[in-house]
């Protein structure tokens, strides 16, 4: 039996048929088998008839995801893609992938189980606002605070779409929905403050819409050790069109949208006119470049330890995008949980010896009767 | 001085004390000591769910029941020969089991005029006459210890606590039991601790040394060894056991095993022992709730691990959705449930196996499970092996019905040769298939392939949608839900070709009344059945381990009796079943008291049964 995680699988899928190289400079899949060719967007398309509505937002992402993988240059058998349930879990049946559709919520719970015991495995979590903040909540923050090697991607639309358009806890307060006739009550979710207060280690946002912004979040998430949460603003343009649209709009985007780069000076607009200062509260606020000295803008520092920065970007965000932060909010570096068990495993051997299974069915007290 | 020395067959005692008097570890010494000497034995720890209820009250009362004989006997006993109880709470909440005549060991100190009150003794039963049909021995246990251990650097309050330890050393004498395990036992318990590891010794010696010096006892008694097959032995409770036979399953099948699991009593020991074989590749994943526990399981399993959750009854109903889902994507996972009292929260430490049905039918749509139960302490080990081999050969979730009666009991067990052990084949499907189908069926067991990421070429999608036969797309087509349901029916039960045909126990071969069980009821029903035989009765016995699918034979064993009796521990759920299936009219016998079954009361039962034909 292999014990350095691979399921017991005869040491097959150990990696031990491609290389264990971490050329690709991917530290958090240097345990994952590199493809021996070149791939293309076409290697991970499956042949299944994609099921989402036509203008959804989720084709988009599709394309992204399909056209970036190759760019990682992994085994595509070493790629798995868990979902839970709604509009955006079909997304595993058209990535050429192994993939597991699972029950609503409980996405992270397999994958967990699955990157845990397997280190050779690439392994991706496709999840709604609905699915990861609702029903599947605790598995969602608890994946966040063991820092388990999964890449979740968070499909947020502000509605649920599969079951035909309910508020989801993304949605704004007062949302006229079928189950909300006279507006809804709760208050929402922000996706980013929970992860952050969840001690997650790699919180970032970007849109279905920005290809190239979409994939260089993509990019950081692959490449980042243990739990990696991306939200990514999704239009359902059925059941809550152009809920994202000040993002989108090309006349005010640039003037709302703050592109968050590590180790820059945050400042916005189409004419780079706007920066954001901490306030002696801790909060951040939006000044113009001309008012203040540029050593009072602030400089985003998303590998900072203490996440109180990384929150107060978070929520700068509001229902109705004044300024909307997007980018990697938070990477920073600690131990994941899989490689923390996977030592465990290896120092019982190392200082034990393999287990002996006569030896430890007669230890304890026995006697012999002759 | 010397002692009249009376030999026993077989003895009953019952420690009982506060929840903080040591109780447990008392009877687990005891148990060892009579283990080593060679006696069959049966044991029932009882205890309460709160870990320290007020001192001295009728719930913080936690017991400790050994049966031990020169025999070969199957249950902890109906009713104790010798109770010993720590405190009046303990003799209040456990006299009413005590027969006339039996002896009564009882520790005076701690019959206080506060501690009476407490659970509402106006006065003293032992000084009230209240007593007299039992023999008596009144002692100042605690005190008597307390002398003992003058001049040991050690606060009075660990003086106090060292009184377990004399009534186990006068216990010891009273039954001749061997006392170097104990010796060795303290001295590894409290290594770190020396004076009070020597206080303790001490404790044990003068409790001895008492026995042999004092008047209160003029007989000494023994239990010769019993007869048992050549072996080597040890004790061992159910969920030891169990996990023992999940890593075996691990080593026989090349699987790594890997555990979710989420703290429930009365199964969290089966967690904390398998956390320490790490050795054997064993991974333990504490999950947030149950739900995830078995989500990790399905994922590990999803990845080529033998995938594993330990819960008890509230834990099943969360678990539900994610065994429908082991269910529809057809991979290996193992449910085990250590039954207890429910509904709900129920009696968590308290025995039951109302959980059947529920393991049976506890999901939405059709959706089959194997069900196999355990029938004794040692049984959980070969128990959890053949839940293994059903659920890697067949791709399916297997739920294990063990019971808190099982899980804590303990009986000797003869260690099986490893070598002897049955092999368990993974099979994965073997990379670079060209015309690969996830739900291609094997014709003999119609499992899938366990195609595992990592495997090239075999990249395919499962999930809780329906999926076409064979290539395992979605599929909403009616022909297909209703192929693949009836498939995925006709895989269970098709495992009944591969398990051995109900065995029936009928000496005489002239049995009309056949008494049928499943579980952890199995000891309890052996020697109810043992006793009948003696009065010149009749009566046949067999025992389910599989309850879904039956045996095969099931059936035929039915029919073959005019009157079928089948006691459980519930109100009557493998009843229930057995009507649906045969149409045949059992007749049950149902208890649910948190306890086993009392060999008598099922005797009686049975007997009427009998005499009624």
């Amino acid at each position: 039996m292999s014990e350095n995680g691979a399921g017991g699988a005869n040491g097959r899928a150990n990696g031990a048929n491609g290389s264990n190289g971490n050329g690709s400079g991917f530290a958090a899949l240097s345990l994952v088998p590199k493809a021996d060719g070149k791939q293309t967007m076409k290697d991970f398309k499956t042949d299944q008839e994609v099921r989402w509505c036509p203008g959804c937002g989720d084709y988009a992402i599709l394309a992204a995801v399909q056209s970036f993988l190759p760019e990682l240059g992994l085994r595509r058998e070493n790629i798995t893609f868990v979902s839970g349930i709604g509009c955006s879990s079909r997304f595993p049946y058209y990535m050429n992938t192994y993939g597991f559709h699972s029950i609503h919520g409980r996405a992270p719970a397999i994958a967990t189980g699955l990157a845990t015991s397997r280190p050779d495995l690439s392994v991706w979590v496709v999840t709604g606002d609905g699915d990861a903040l609702s029903i599947g909540g605790n598995h969602l923050i608890h994946a966040l605070r063991r820092n388990v090697n999964l890449k979740i991607l968070l499909f947020n639309n502000r509605i649920y779409g599969l079951t035909k358009g309910q508020y989801s806890p993304t949605s704004e307060i007062g949302k006229i929905t079928k189950s909300t006739p006279m507006g809804s009550l709760d208050s929402p979710f922000n996706p980013l403050s929970l992860a952050i207060g969840a001690e997650g280690t790699f919180v970032a946002r970007t849109i279905d819409s920005d290809r190239k912004h979409l994939q260089s979040v993509l990019r950081q998430a692959a490449e980042h050790r243990g739990t990696s949460l991306v939200e990514i603003y999704q239009n359902c343009n059925i059941f809550n069109d152009n809920a994202f649209e000040p993002l989108k709009d090309a006349s005010v985007r640039d003037d709302i949208t703050i592109r968050l780069e590590h180790g820059e000076p945050i400042v916005f607009g189409a004419d780079r006119q706007k920066a954001l200062r901490r306030s002696p509260s801790g909060s951040f606020e939006v000044v113009n470049v001309a008012d203040v000295p540029a050593s009072e803008i602030a400089v985003h520092d998303a590998h900072n330890p203490d996440p109180s920065q990384a929150f107060a970007l978070s929520r700068l965000d509001s229902p109705a995008f004044e300024h909307t932060p997007i980018g990697v909010f938070r990477s920073v570096d600690r131990p994941s949980y899989d490689e923390q068990l996977r030592a465990q495993v290896d120092e019982a051997i190392e200082t034990q010896g393999r287990g002996d299974l006569a030896a430890l069915l007669g230890s304890g007290d026995t006697w012999r009767i002759d | 001085m010397t002692k009249q020395v009376q030999q026993l067959d077989r003895v009953i005692i019952r420690f009982a004390g506060d929840s903080g008097d040591g109780m447990q570890l008392t009877g687990d010494r005891f148990t060892q000591e009579t283990a080593a000497f060679g006696n069959d034995l049966s044991t029932l720890p009882n205890f309460p769910a709160e870990i320290r209820a007020p001192a001295g009250t009728l719930p913080g009362v936690s017991s400790f029941q050994l049966h031990f004989a020169d025999h070969d006997i199957l249950t902890p006993g109906d009713a104790p020969n010798v109770l010993v109880a720590m405190n009046p709470a303990a003799l209040k909440a456990n006299l009413g089991d005590l027969p006339r005549g039996a002896d009564l060991i009882v520790n005076t100190d701690e019959f206080t005029k506060r501690n009476l009150a407490k659970v509402g003794y106006a006065a003293s039963p032992v000084e009230d006459g209240s007593l007299d049909e039992y023999r008596v021995h009144a002692l100042p246990l605690t005190s008597m210890t307390v002398t003992a251990l003058t001049g040991f650097d050690i606060t009075k309050k660990d003086a106090e606590r060292a009184k377990n330890m004399f009534a186990l050393g006068l216990l010891s004498w009273l039954y001749h039991r061997p006392t170097e395990g104990t010796l060795a036992f303290l001295e590894r318990k409290f290594a770190k601790k020396p004076e009070i590891m020597k206080a303790n010794l001490a404790a044990f010696q003068a409790g001895w040394s008492y026995g042999e010096t004092t008047e209160a006892f003029s007989v000494q008694y023994e239990i010769k060894p019993a007869e048992h097959e050549p072996g080597l032995y040890r004790n061992i409770t159910g969920n030891v056991a169990l996990a023992y036979g999940l890593v075996a399953a691990g080593e026989q099948s090349g699987l790594s095993i890997y555990l979710g699991s989420y703290p429930i009593t009365p199964a969290s020991d089966i967690l904390h022992e398998l956390s320490k074989h790490k050795r054997f590749g064993v991974r333990t994943f504490q999950a947030e709730d149950e739900i995830a526990a078995v989500g990790a399981a399905l994922g590990a399993s999803f990845g080529g691990s033998l995938g594993v959750t330990t819960t008890s009854g509230p834990g099943i109903a969360l678990k539900s959705e994610t065994i429908g889902l082991a269910v529809a994507t057809e991979l290996p996972l193992l449910v085990i449930d250590v039954q207890r009292s429910g509904p709900s929260t129920g009696m968590p430490t308290k025995t039951e196996q109302a959980d059947l049905l529920q393991a049976m039918h506890g999901r939405n749509g059709e959706a089959p499970v194997p069900v196999i139960a355990p029938q004794s302490p040692a049984d959980c080990f070969d128990a959890a092996l053949e839940a293994a081999r059903i659920a890697v050969t067949y791709r399916t979730p297997v739920i294990l019905l063990s019971d808190g009666y099982l899980a804590n009991g303990s009986e000797p067990w003869k260690l099986p040769d490893v070598a002897d052990l049955p092999r368990i084949e993974p099979g994965f499907a073997e990379p670079g298939q060209d015309d690969f189908q996830p739900f291609r069926r094997d014709p003999e067991t119609l499992a899938r392939p366990w195609a595992i990421p990592g495997t090239a070429g075999l990249e395919h999608r499962i999930g809780g949608l329906e999926k076409a036969d064979g290539s395992g797309n979605i599929s909403y087509d009616p022909a297909n839900h209703d192929k693949m349901t009836r498939l995925r029916q006709a895989k269970v039960d098709g495992i009944a070709s591969g398990i051995a045909p109900l065995a029936v126990d009928d000496p005489s071969g002239e049995a009309r009344v056949l008494v049928l069980g499943w579980g952890g009821t199995y000891g309890a029903i052996s020697a109810a059945v043992r006793r009948i035989r003696r009065t010149g009765r009749n009566v046949a016995q067999a025992h389910l381990r599989h309850l879904n699918p039956f045996p095969a034979n099931l059936a035929e064993v039915l029919r073959s009796y005019d009157r079928v009796v089948v006691p459980e521990i519930n109100l009557g759920q493998l009843a229930l079943l057995l009507r649906g299936r045969f149409l045949v009219d059992v007749i049950g016998y149902n208890q649910v008291r948190g306890l086993p079954f009392k060999a008598e009361e099922l005797q009686g039962v049975i007997q009427d049964v009998i005499d009624s034909e």
